[in-house]
């Protein structure tokens, strides 16, 4: 048994699937995301709220993870926002394009002064 | 012959190892003196790296091996990542690295379109070398913002 330095906790508030994701996301815990996420991707019109605010890593193998989830939630009509990107991960979002496409929000405390 | 330590780590092709190593591609950073956002920067694109060679150099069955050697300067860190499992000789694969080409390196684009692109982003170089395996080096030098070398070779001339 491999230790897996990745939480997906999943809690439903007011329709809204809300997900909170804690620890690192690489190509190791990525596949165990994903499962996670596939369970309700085809759900129609989902509403899911992703919360990276305890990611304290991630890299492709997380961003195609959420592309792929987002690609399948629109396609059945739902809409995924992304919450509690902290200044690195918000860049990783900006510098691949991937703010234009995916509805993100950054930390709160990380609003102001974010110069990236 | 500039000096440099260096140091190298080998890991099995799994996943679980990338995290492995990218423990010592921070450690190192840290060592030499890279800006939080810098190590940030140097985890992600090494790991990019692994991932890759990890994931699309054996087959399923095959037992595989990915080296992962980094060359400490004063004022740079190098790293390369081999994916043919045997340790390599770091001046003779340096002389054998080009430039990435579109129609060579199909593998990256095909899948790992993305982790490229972020390798090439984040480091402030990158090439690669094929034969019996892939071989990425890449480069980032300390206290410096991208694109700082145009400015003075600009202010030189």
């Amino acid at each position: 048994m491999q230790e897996m330095n990745l939480q997906v906790e999943l809690l439903e508030q007011n329709s809204v699937q809300y997900f909170k994701v804690v620890g690192e996301i690489d190509a190791f815990t990525a596949p165990v995301l994903r499962e996670r996420l596939a369970a309700v991707e085809n759900v129609q019109g989902l509403k899911a709220e992703l919360d990276l605010s305890e990611v304290d890593y991630m890299d492709s193998t997380g961003l195609g993870v959420f592309v792929g989830f987002y690609k399948a939630v629109s396609a059945n009509g739902g809409h995924v926002k992304i919450t509690g990107l902290n200044k690195r991960l918000n860049r990783l979002f900006e510098i691949t394009g991937l703010n234009e496409i995916i509805d993100i929000e950054q930390k709160e405390s990380e609003d102001h002064n974010a110069t990236l | 012959m500039q000096h440099y330590d260096y140091i190298e780590i080998k890991i099995p092709a799994k996943a679980q190892y990338v995290g492995v190593a990218r423990l010592m591609i921070s450690g190192i950073a840290s060592r030499l003196g890279f800006t939080y956002d810098d190590i940030e920067d140097l985890k992600i694109a090494s790991s990019e790296a692994i991932t890759n060679a990890v994931q699309h150099a054996y087959g399923q069955d095959e037992d595989g091996e990915v080296v992962v050697g980094c060359a400490l300067y004063e004022e740079r860190l190098e790293i390369m990542i081999a994916d043919h499992g045997t340790s390599f000789d770091f001046e003779e694969t340096k002389k054998h690295i080009g430039p990435y080409s579109d129609t060579s390196d199909a593998r990256f684009q095909r899948e790992g379109g993305l982790g490229l692109y972020l390798m090439e982003t984040l480091m402030d170089e990158v090439k690669f070398h094929h034969e019996e395996g892939v071989t990425v080096f890449m480069t980032k030098y300390l206290g410096r913002e991208r694109g700082e070398e145009d400015v003075k070779r600009t202010a030189n001339s």
